[in-house]
C-alpha cells in the first residue's frame, strides 16, 4: 500500500494573538509552531496501516515556506518513510489554490489512499482535502472517526449531527480525519535520530491564480468581564432572575 | 441579472433550521444585486413538498431532484447536479450550510467549478466584484475579513447566525433531474444511525448545558442531562476530557476539535475552561459557569458564575428552572 498524508504547520493556539502590521495576518513573532492536530491523527492513521503491513509506504507533504520542513521532520520521526516540502513564501488563505498544488504533486503517485486532517485550527476552512479528491477524481469521505480497510474497499464512520454515517468507498480514495480515530504517537528517541536521514525534496508550489484573499485580520470584540454572582445552591434564586430578566433565555 | 443559489439541506425528507438560514442570507444577498433567489433541494421522492416553505422565506425558484437513491445523502450524485446547476445559470453566489453534509459537499462543487470557497462564515457583503465575508480563524481568537472574487462565490455559512426571516412568495418550482446516476456513485452512504428523534443538536439547540471533569464519573452526566430537560429546548455538550476518557460520545465535544457553538445560554458545568474548549463556546450569547473553583478560567467568560459543589447546585438550578417553567 502506498499512502500521501497531507500536513500543515499551524501556530500553537494557546496564546492571545497580535495582528500585524498590515492588518491582514498575524503577528508571527513569539509564536511556537506545531503539526496540526487533525493532520497528525492522518499521520497515525497511515502509520496504524504500515504497523500492519511492513511494506507500506508513507509520504507526507506539506505546502508553506521551509519552516514547514520541522512539521514534516516530526511526522517522519513518527514513522513515515519520506517528505515533500511544496515550497511557497507563505501559506495562502486559498483553499483551492492550495488543492491544486497538492494535486499536481499527488497526480500520477500511485497512491493507494491520501490522508488530510479535517480542517486546520488556523484558517479553519476545512475545504483542501475534498477539493484534491475532486481534482484527481478520485472517491473522497470527509471527516472520518473510524476507518477499516479490506482488500480495495474501505469503510468510515462519520459524525453527523445528532448520529453516525456509516460509508463504504473503494480504492483508491482520499479521506479528511476527524478527532476520535486514534490518539497520535510521540516520535521516539530512535525515530527522531532515523528521521534525520530520511529523504525530503522540496520543490515549488504549483498554486496558480487566488481567487480567495484575506484583506483583514482583528481580534474579535472580548467578552465582558465574567462576574461571579454567589457561592453554593443559595445562589441558584439569584441566577434564575438573572436568567429571565436580565439575559431573557429563560 | 446575476441571481443566488442556496442549497437547502434535508434530514428524513424536512428541511432543516440552517436550510432556511440559507435561503435567508440568500434573499438579503439577493436584494442588494437586485437578483433572485434559487433554492436547490434533492431527496427522495415528495421532496418538492418543501418548495413551499422554501417559498415562505424567499426563494422564487426551487430546484427540486427527486429520486429514490437520493433518500440519503449522496455526496457524488448531489455535488455533481449543483455544480451543473450553477454550471447552466447565471449566478453570483452559492450558499451552502457548515453543517457535517454541506462541510463535505461544498468543496466538492467548488473543486468541480474552479471558484473559491470560504466556510463557516458569520456575515456576507457585497463590495464591487467581490463577495466580502467575515469567517473566525485561530480557533475563534481571530477574525478574518476575506474577499471571494471568482464567480460564483461559494459561501459556507455558520450555523445559527443568519436568523430565518419570512420572506414569503409563490415559488415557482423547476424539477432537475441528478446530473450522475446516483445509483454509480462511488461512495456509498449505507447506514444512517440516529440518536433518538427529539434530541437536539448542539448546533441548532438554543440552550447548551455542558459538563467537565467536575461531574467526577460517567454516571453523573444524569445532573447534566436532567437540568438539559428541565430547560426543554436544551442539548447536551461535554468537554475533550470527558469524550476522551469514554464517559460521552465524541459527536458531543464541544472545543477547537470538536463542535463550535453559539446558543443563546451556555451553561458550563463542572468545566475549568481550557482554551480548546473556550473555542467552541465563547461566542454563546449568555454563559453561566458552575464550578468548585474560583480560579477557574471559566469564570472569566462566564456572564454569571456560582462558585461551589455542583452536586448541591445543578440539582437546585434544575428544580428552579422547572419551576420557573411551570410558572410559564
Amino acid at each position: 500500500m502506498k499512502i500521501a498524508v497531507c500536513v500543515k504547520r499551524v501556530p500553537d493556539m494557546d496564546v492571545r494573538f497580535k495582528i500585524a502590521a498590515n492588518g491582514a495576518s498575524v503577528d508571527e513573532a513569539g509564536l511556537k509552531f506545531d503539526m496540526n492536530d487533525f493532520d497528525s491523527w492522518a499521520v497515525e492513521a497511515a502509520l496504524q496501516i504500515k504497523d500492519k503491513d511492513a511494506a507500506t509506504e508513507v509520504v507526507v507533504i506539506s505546502l508553506g515556506p521551509d519552516a514547514v520542513q520541522e512539521t514534516i521532520r516530526k511526522a517522519l520521526a513518527m514513522g513515515a518513510d519520506r517528505g515533500v516540502e511544496l515550497k511557497t513564501d507563505h501559506i495562502p488563505f486559498d483553499g483551492f489554490a492550495i488543492a491544486r498544488a497538492l494535486a499536481s504533486e499527488l497526480q500520477g503517485g500511485g497512491y493507494d489512499l491520501i490522508l488530510f486532517g479535517k480542517q486546520s485550527a488556523d484558517s479553519s476552512n476545512g475545504v483542501v482535502g475534498a477539493m484534491v479528491g475532486e481534482l484527481l477524481g478520485l472517491p473522497v469521505v470527509t471527516a472520518i472517526s473510524k476507518l477499516d480497510i479490506s482488500g480495495s474497499t474501505g469503510t468510515a464512520k462519520r459524525e453527523i449531527e445528532g448520529g453516525q454515517e456509516f460509508v463504504e468507498f473503494p480504492l483508491p480514495a482520499v479521506l479528511t480525519i476527524d478527532q476520535g480515530l486514534n490518539t497520535a504517537r510521540y516520535p521516539a528517541l530512535k525515530g527522531i535520530m532515523a528521521a534525520k536521514k530520511k529523504p525530503l525534496e522540496v520543490k515549488p508550489a504549483q498554486l496558480g491564480d487566488q481567487t480567495v484573499t484575506v484583506s483583514r485580520m482583528e481580534l474579535p470584540p472580548e467578552r465582558a468581564a465574567g462576574r461571579i454572582i454567589g457561592e453554593g445552591a443559595a445562589a441558584v434564586p439569584e441566577l434564575v432572575r438573572l436568567l429571565q430578566t436580565e439575559a431573557k433565555v429563560l | 441579472m446575476a441571481n443566488i443559489l442556496a442549497f437547502a439541506e434535508t434530514r428524513g425528507g424536512e428541511l432543516r433550521k440552517i436550510a432556511l438560514e440559507a435561503v435567508t442570507a440568500a434573499r438579503t444577498l439577493a436584494d442588494t444585486i437586485g437578483g433572485q433567489v434559487h433554492a436547490f433541494v434533492a431527496g427522495a421522492p415528495g421532496i418538492a413538498k418543501a418548495a413551499q416553505q422554501l417559498g415562505e422565506y424567499g426563494a422564487d425558484v426551487v430546484v427540486v431532484v427527486e429520486h429514490a437513491a437520493l433518500e440519503k445523502y449522496n455526496p457524488e450524485a448531489i455535488a455533481a447536479t449543483v455544480a451543473a446547476r450553477v454550471q447552466g445559470g447565471d449566478y453570483r453566489a452559492v450558499i451552502f450550510p457548515t453543517s457535517a453534509l454541506g462541510s463535505d459537499l461544498a468543496p466538492r462543487v467548488a473543486a468541480k467549478l474552479g471558484v473559491g470557497l470560504v466556510t463557516d462564515v458569520t456575515d456576507i457583503q457585497v463590495e464591487g466584484d467581490a463577495l466580502v465575508v467575515r469567517h473566525p480563524v485561530n480557533i475563534g481568537k481571530v477574525v478574518a475579513t476575506v474577499r471571494i472574487t471568482s464567480k460564483p462565490a461559494l459561501v459556507g455559512i455558520r450555523a445559527n447566525t443568519f436568523t430565518p426571516k419570512q420572506s414569503p412568495r409563490t415559488a415557482t418550482v423547476e424539477q432537475m433531474q441528478p446530473a450522475s446516476d446516483p445509483a454509480a456513485s462511488r461512495v456509498v452512504v449505507k447506514e444512517v444511525k440516529l440518536g433518538s428523534g427529539t434530541k437536539l443538536d448542539l448546533g441548532e439547540a438554543p440552550v447548551i448545558v455542558s459538563g467537565g471533569r467536575g461531574l467526577k464519573a460517567a454516571e453523573n452526566f444524569k445532573l447534566v442531562e436532567d437540568l438539559a430537560a428541565a430547560f426543554g429546548n436544551a442539548a447536551v455538550g461535554a468537554t475533550r476530557a470527558v469524550t476522551d476518557d469514554g464517559w460521552r460520545s465524541h459527536s458531543d465535544q464541544i472545543g477547537q476539535t470538536g463542535r463550535l457553538v453559539s446558543p443563546q445560554l451556555y451553561v458550563a458545568v463542572g468545566i475549568s475552561g481550557a482554551i480548546q474548549h473556550l473555542a467552541g463556546m465563547r461566542t454563546s450569547k449568555t454563559i453561566v459557569a458552575i464550578n468548585k473553583d474560583k480560579e477557574a478560567p471559566i469564570f472569566k467568560v462566564a456572564d454569571y458564575g456560582i462558585v461551589g459543589d455542583l452536586f448541591e447546585i445543578v440539582p437546585a438550578l434544575t428544580a428552579a428552572v422547572k419551576e420557573a417553567k411551570a410558572r410559564g
